[in-house]
């Protein structure tokens, strides 16, 4: 065998260099097949942005509509109904939603762009439901002081007219409210964040 | 490594890519029996593929699907402007995500005994010359119902869509054989009997771009993985290199 | 007889597994300390080549599969969602159809150094027999996976090779539908040849490379002077004088074969996938269609020499099961050749001009046939065919005659360089 002192840096160096040359090509050829995971076109089609028109919805009244595969609510709130998110403020886990169910342009205590407009989703954030939609007040059956608002019918959860959620009932955080923008005044644009100037 | 050096490799390795390409396809389409024009596609030329997507849309998508190919896929593959794309180039959806599809698949069979097929494989199943040479190769046949036949897929259901750009031409009486130099339209040698708004070459150049874009069509993916083997073989030869050097220096051990 | 728990006495994490699990014990027989002829060439790359076309395939098979969607009505168009809409998923399709056409360039390659070198002579014989196995694995598997793009060509080969079993007698067409399951190819034949590609012959074909290569361990390795070297052993060591430990020196060589390999095999993949239209073929481009049959129904270019074997043999007795018997019997015969090879020399180096010439005109006969199995029937490619076929079986039947009537050179006692 050769002398291993000079040869033994060379071959340490040699393999250290293949082998971080290999590992790189190594990495490189694993990012396709994880990248092969993420939401293929098909999925980003499907999950494309939605055009909602909201000049024909009228105060007081509820539009549905599809994004991602779930129920996405625009409500038109009347005065009366913006009124009484102050009402109820006390009996709610996160009055000014401190925790981060809206995007961070949603400002406003009652979580809209335009509080005329609510934009939802229409899932329950204890364990998916699709809640119901009781605008009408007094609803003693639901809440003593009950000034409209969303009734989850599987497990009780409560929520007012801009999604937030009551106390003591088994949902944790407020309604999500998706991105979305404005397009002119009649049209939401949902799943596209609003573009900064 | 520049973008110039990488820009001219990429373009050495289309033209090799292309050039094997035109060997191959020359050999696949002597078998048909119909003698096809010698064409070679090339979806690198951007500006081609750009011409061709909307001759495309222009006269062949009121018939002919692309269901395999989205129009958003379309547009960035191509450096197509969103507001361009909506208005040139969408006429059978107003989602950029949706796929090419045909609005009234079902009536055409009605028009013309069957449905026009998708074109998202065409040149991959046909190769680019035959779809080519298949353009340029309509004449008058009155024994036709549409009154057009051709001679690269006889007893043709469609239309001569392009009669427009090319003008009308008939089957020349003489035998085409020995026969060089001069203009050739189609495997055999055809008569110009009207003029179209397009000179000869003028719509080879219209045809050629379109079978560019159905070239695109068949594979988007083409030429991003065509510079991307660049950079593969490029590190492979590296790794070529030092293992081999890391043999050469285990292997003093062995006698 | 017990069998006492790390022998090496290793400490620490990898003494905590040693005592659990034969980790270092492995490592050493299989690797560190597995002595190989230290005379291996080019002819020897071609294992562990075959092993990394094999984890290439396992590994973009399970990528594909995750969006593929088996189904007469689905496939197609998933190969093409695929294609263009799964990130990367060109890529890895095209990885793995060149992959298959690398692993028979590959595997011929290894088989023709077995026949070269006399790698199946005794005590070798199980492990050729296992790779004749591994042969025939392979074929099944890669004609089930081409059927799974439900092309055209992917459902008229599918048609054909089918058919064979048609020719069987009495049963013959009852076997066809049971195997379709379906009075033609249709959406349950497809989906059961995707299960056998995807679970069932991966499996097998995992197991029997294992067999494969334990039953190379347990002997030692031939080399292209088929000289023993376990016969000329270091007295104070006990370790071959012709040996060298697989790791380092193996590890680090084939790592060069790799890389040249992986050159070629990226080469096809980025700049030509479809081979020529050898690899991808045109017809496969348009969906299955039961009305519109291919002007040429090829099968894929590997099967070409046993294609042509089969066409080649004509049609006696008002049955065509000749030509499925001679395709299978070109294939059976591999099994047996440890057998038909008398002669006391196992390299081709020091055989004599009878089996050098013999093998020389295997080869050759070998990628003719190919060729003119894949071109569409004419008289000359019968005549050609028909001769090859001959040429074929008369190296393996004739060889018990002219590997024991030949001259040897005589064999040297130590490897040559």
């Amino acid at each position: 065998m050769s002398n291993e002192g000079v040869d033994g840096n060379r071959r340490r160096f040699l393999t250290a260099a293949t082998s971080v040359f290999g590992a790189a090509g190594a990495a490189a050829v694993a990012w396709p097949f994880l990248a092969s995971l993420k939401p293929s076109a098909k999925a980003r089609a499907l999950g494309a942005p939605v055009i909602a028109d909201i000049s024909t919805l009228e105060p007081g009244m509820r539009a549905t509509y599809l994004w991602r595969g779930q129920p996405i609510w625009i409500v038109r709130r009347t005065p009366e109904m913006l009124a009484g998110l102050d009402k109820v403020a006390g009996q709610l886990v996160d009055p000014d939603s401190k925790t981060q169910q809206q995007p961070a342009y949603i400002t406003d205590k009652s979580r809209a762009l335009k509080p005329e407009f609510m934009v939802m989703k229409g899932v329950c954030t204890h364990l998916g439901c699709s809640p119901i939609l009781r605008a009408d007040h007094p609803a003693p059956e639901i809440d003593t002081n009950w000034q409209g608002g969303f009734f989850c019918p599987c497990h009780g959860s409560k929520f007012d007219l801009a999604g937030r959620v009551y106390k003591g009932v088994p949902a944790p955080s407020n309604i999500i409210v998706p991105p979305h923008r404005y397009e002119g005044d009649t049209v939401v644009v949902i799943g596209e964040d609003p573009k900064t100037a | 490594m520049n973008l110039l050096m990488n820009q001219t490799l990429t373009r050495l390795a289309r033209a090799a890519v292309v050039a094997a390409g035109a060997l191959v396809a020359n050999v696949a389409g002597a078998n048909a029996g119909v003698e096809l024009l010698p064409f070679t596609a090339d979806s690198g030329n951007t500006a081609s593929v750009q011409r061709g997507a909307r001759n495309f849309m222009a006269y062949c998508s009121g018939c002919h699907s692309l269901k395999y190919l989205r129009y958003n896929r379309m547009a960035e593959d191509l450096n197509i402007p969103d507001d361009v794309l909506k208005k040139n180039l969408m006429f059978t959806s107003d989602k950029a995500g949706d796929p090419i599809k045909v609005a009234m698949p079902a009536a055409s069979e009605q028009w013309f005994g069957r449905v026009p097929p998708d074109l998202s494989l065409e040149t991959r199943a046909r190769g680019a010359n035959w779809v080519y040479t298949y353009l340029l190769s309509f004449y008058l046949d009155e024994s036709r119902p549409l009154g057009v036949n051709n001679t690269v897929l006889v007893g043709a259901s469609m239309p001569h869509v392009l009669w427009e750009l090319q003008g009308w031409q008939k089957k020349a009486e003489h035998k085409a054989e020995g026969e060089h130099g001069g203009e050739h339209h189609g495997g055999s040698a055809f008569e110009k009997v009207t003029e179209g708004s397009l000179k000869p070459a003028e719509y080879e150049a219209f045809v050629g771009d379109l079978v560019n874009f159905l070239d695109y069509a068949s594979e988007p993916g083409k030429q991003a993985r065509i510079s991307l083997g660049l950079k593969v073989m490029l590190y492979l030869f590296g790794l070529l290199v030092l293992t081999y050097l890391l043999k050469k220096e285990f292997w003093r051990d062995v006698h | 007889m017990a069998i006492t728990p790390n022998p090496y006495k290793t400490t620490g994490a990898l003494g905590w597994i040693d005592d659990r699990f034969p980790l270092t014990k492995m490592w050493k027989e299989h690797l560190s300390e597995y002595y190989a002829p230290k005379n291996f060439n080019f002819w020897y790359f071609f294992g562990s080549l075959a092993l990394l076309v094999l984890v290439n395939q396992l590994l973009t098979g399970i990528f594909l599969t995750m969006h593929y969607k088996p189904g007469a009505e689905t496939a197609f168009d998933s190969v093409e969602y695929i294609m263009r809409d799964v990130p990367w998923g060109n890529v890895i399709r095209y990885m793995h159809s060149t992959g298959a056409s690398a692993f028979f360039v590959v595997v011929f390659m290894h088989m023709f150094r077995g026949l070269m070198y006399g790698s199946y002579q005794k005590p070798r014989e199980l492990i050729w027999v296992f790779g004749a196995l591994i042969f025939l694995v392979l074929m099944a598997e890669a004609f089930c996976g081409y059927v799974l793009p439900w092309g055209n060509m992917s459902y008229w080969g599918a048609a054909v090779i089918i058919n064979l079993f048609g020719t069987i007698p009495f049963i013959g067409p009852d076997l066809v539908v049971w195997i379709q399951g379906d009075f033609v190819p249709s959406d349950a034949t497809l989906n059961r040849l995707f299960s056998i590609h995807v679970i069932a012959l991966p499996f097998v074909l995992v197991g029997l490379v294992v067999a494969h290569i334990l039953a190379l361990h347990e002997v030692g390795s031939n080399n292209p002077d088929g000289v023993e070297i376990k016969k000329n052993k270091d007295p104070a060591t006990g370790i071959p004088k012709d040996g060298i430990p697989f790791h380092p020196y193996y590890t680090v060589k084939d790592l060069v074969g790799v890389a040249g390999f992986l050159i070629i095999f990226c080469a096809v993949i980025f700049f030509m996938p479809d081979g020529g239209g050898y690899f991808l073929e045109a017809p496969n481009f348009t969906p299955a269609s039961q009305t519109n049959t291919p002007e040429h129904i090829t099968p894929a270019w590997y099967f070409g020499t046993y294609y042509a074997m089969l066409r080649a043999t004509p049609s006696f007795a008002g049955t065509q099961i000749w030509g499925v018997i001679v395709m299978g019997a070109a294939v059976v015969i591999l099994f047996f050749v440890p057998w038909l090879d008398k002669s006391k020399v196992k390299s081709i180096r020091y055989k004599g001009v009878l089996s050098k010439t013999a093998l020389g005109i295997f080869a050759v006969n070998f990628v003719v046939l190919n060729y003119y199995g894949l071109q569409p029937p004419s008289a000359l490619v019968q005549l050609v065919s028909q001769i090859g076929t001959v040429i074929y079986f008369a190296f393996f039947l004739l060889m018990p005659w002219y590997s024991a009537a030949e001259t040897t050179k005589p064999v040297p006692d130590r490897v040559t360089e």
